[in-house]
C-alpha cells in the first residue's frame, strides 16, 4: 500500500484537495491511502507528499513553521529521501527562495526564483481568476493523456507568480497578459499554480499523474 | 487567455434549492449538492451557493452541503449569506468553498472586507452588491439584507472602496432585473467594469441566451451568473457555452 501525505495546517483547500485525491485513489489499481499530515510524525510513513495552499505566501509559511519539526522532516524526506512531492498554487509558491507578497518572506529554496505579483496593465484584472488553457514548455510524465492544445483548460485564482531562475524548471505555462508559470517541475518536486481539484477532469487527470509519477 | 464564465446559481433556502423572484416568490428545485453535480457534468464553470436564509438559521445546514458538494465536485464554489463573521468564511473555506461572498457585512462595515483578504487572501473574498436604480438622483443604490434596506449609498462609489480594502470579486446584482427575464442592467454592469480592477460577475434577469452574451459584451463582466434558466431544464450550460463561442465569446 503506498500513502501519500497531505499537509494539513489549516490552508483553505485541504478539504477538496483530499477529496479529489481520495477520489482519483479509488480508481487505481494500486491500493492507496490518502493521509493527512498534522505532525512532523505523520510524514514518516508517506510515499509521497502534498502540499496546497490558499492565502497569503507569509501565512502559509508561518503555518508550516508553527508545528514543531515540520519543515526540517519534509525536507529531509523530498530532498534527501526523494519522494514525489506536489505543491499546489501558495504550496509550489513556497518552494521559491523568496515570496514578496506583503512582507518579503523567504521561501523553501528547492526551485530557484521568486514570487512577485503578476505585472497589472490597465486592461488587466487582477487577481487572475478563472480557467485559462496551459501550454507545455516541454515533456513530462506529470502531462501525460493531456494534449498541449487549447483544450487543456485549468482553474487559477492567484495575484502572485512563480518567476522560475532556470528556464528547465518551468514545465508550462498559461497567457495572462505575459507568460505566467503554471507547472514548475525538478527532480521530484513538482507544483502547479492551478487548482487540480478544482480543474474537473483534467485536473483529476493532473492528479493521477502525480500519483503515478517515478521521477 | 482566461475565459468568460458560466456560473449557475443555487439560492438555498433550509437546504433545498429555491429561485426567488424579485426576492419574494420562492420555487423549490430540488437538492442542492444533486443540483450541483448536474452543472459540474454539465461543465459549469463555477457553482454559486446563496444561503437566503442564513441570518435567520442555524448555519450548520450550509456547512454540510458545502462539505457534500466539495467531495463530489471537484470545480470552484463560491458561498454566500449571511457571512457577517471571519469565523463564517473559515468554516465555509474549510468546508470546501473556494470563495465566500460577503454582502450586508461588508456594507455594515468596510473593513470586514479588509480584515478577511488580509487574513484569506483577496482572491477568496467576493463582495456582493444588491443595486437598485434611484432614477430620480440618477443613480444606483446598494441595498443590503436580501434587498429589504436602501442604504442610499452610490453604488459606484461603494465598489471603489471596496475593491480598494481587497475585495477579489464583485457580484452584482440588479435588483431592477432580477426576476425579470429581460437581461441584465448592462449600464450598471459596464460602469463597474470600467472602474474596477477585479472581476465583475453579472447578476439579475437572465431570461435567455442572448442576455448571457449581453453581459459579456455590453457589460464587459468576467462572467454570467443565471439561476432559472438552467434550474429549469429550459438550456443547458453545453448549449449556452456554445450560443456564446458561436458569438465570438471565449468560453471553456
Amino acid at each position: 500500500m503506498e500513502i501519500i501525505g497531505i499537509i494539513d495546517y489549516g490552508s483553505g483547500n485541504i478539504h477538496s484537495a483530499t477529496k479529489a485525491f481520495e477520489n482519483v485513489a479509488k480508481d487505481l489499481k494500486k491500493e492507496i491511502k490518502i493521509l493527512r499530515i498534522h505532525n512532523a510524525a505523520d510524514i514518516k510513513p508517506c510515499d509521497r507528499i502534498v502540499l496546497p495552499g490558499v492565502g497569503a505566501f507569509k501565512d502559509c509559511k508561518a503555518g508550516l513553521i508553527n508545528i514543531d519539526g515540520l519543515v526540517p522532516t519534509l525536507e529531509k524526506k523530498i530532498l534527501d529521501e526523494g519522494a514525489p512531492f506536489l505543491g499546489i498554487c501558495v504550496g509550489m509558491q513556497l518552494l521559491a527562495d523568496i515570496g514578496f507578497e506583503g512582507e518579503t518572506t523567504p521561501g523553501f529554496g528547492w526551485i530557484p526564483g521568486v514570487v512577485d505579483k503578476i505585472p497589472a496593465t490597465a486592461s488587466l484584472k487582477i487577481p487572475h481568476m478563472g480557467w485559462n488553457n496551459i501550454k507545455f514548455n516541454r515533456a513530462h510524465s506529470i502531462f501525460n493523456g493531456l494534449e498541449n492544445k487549447e483544450e487543456t483548460i485549468v482553474y487559477f485564482v492567484h495575484s502572485y507568480y512563480f518567476q522560475v531562475k532556470k528556464m528547465e524548471d518551468l514545465l508550462g505555462v498559461c497567457d495572462y497578459g505575459s507568460e505566467i508559470t503554471a507547472v514548475i517541475g525538478k527532480d521530484n518536486i513538482i507544483g502547479c499554480q492551478f487548482h487540480p481539484e478544482k480543474s474537473q477532469k483534467i485536473g483529476l487527470k493532473f492528479i493521477k499523474n502525480f500519483i503515478n509519477w517515478s521521477p | 487567455m482566461l475565459k468568460s464564465r458560466i456560473i449557475p446559481c443555487l439560492d438555498v433556502n433550509k437546504g433545498r434549492v429555491v429561485k426567488g423572484t424579485n426576492f419574494v416568490n420562492l420555487r423549490d428545485a430540488g437538492d442542492p449538492v444533486e443540483v450541483a453535480k448536474i452543472y459540474d457534468e454539465q461543465g459549469a464553470d463555477e457553482v454559486c451557493f446563496l444561503d437566503i436564509t442564513a441570518s435567520h438559521e442555524n448555519r450548520d445546514t450550509i456547512y454540510d452541503i458545502v462539505r457534500k458538494t466539495a467531495e463530489v465536485c471537484f470545480m470552484p464554489l463560491t458561498v454566500g449569506g449571511g457571512v457577517s463573521k471571519i469565523e463564517h468564511i473559515r468554516t465555509l473555506l474549510l468546508s470546501g468553498a473556494d470563495k465566500v461572498s460577503v454582502n450586508s457585512a461588508a456594507v455594515k462595515d468596510n473593513n470586514f472586507v479588509r480584515y478577511a483578504a488580509d487574513k484569506y487572501g483577496s482572491q477568496c473574498i467576493v463582495v456582493a452588491v444588491d443595486a437598485k436604480k434611484n432614477d430620480a438622483q440618477n443613480k444606483w443604490e446598494v441595498y443590503t439584507h436580501g434587498g429589504r434596506i436602501n442604504t442610499e449609498i452610490d453604488v459606484l462609489h461603494y465598489v471603489e472602496r471596496i475593491v480598494s480594502l481587497g475585495a477579489g470579486e464583485l457580484l452584482i446584482t440588479s435588483m431592477d432585473k432580477d426576476g425579470t427575464r429581460s437581461g441584465f442592467d448592462n449600464t450598471l454592469i459596464k460602469q463597474i467594469t470600467d472602474i474596477v480592477n477585479v472581476p465583475v460577475i453579472a447578476s439579475g434577469g437572465v431570461g435567455n441566451l442572448q442576455h448571457l452574451v449581453d453581459g459579456i459584451k455590453l457589460g464587459h463582466a468576467d462572467a454570467v451568473l443565471a439561476a432559472s434558466i438552467f434550474h429549469f431544464g429550459e438550456y443547458t450550460i453545453n448549449e449556452a457555452k456554445q450560443y456564446m463561442k458561436e458569438r465570438g465569446i471565449n468560453v471553456r
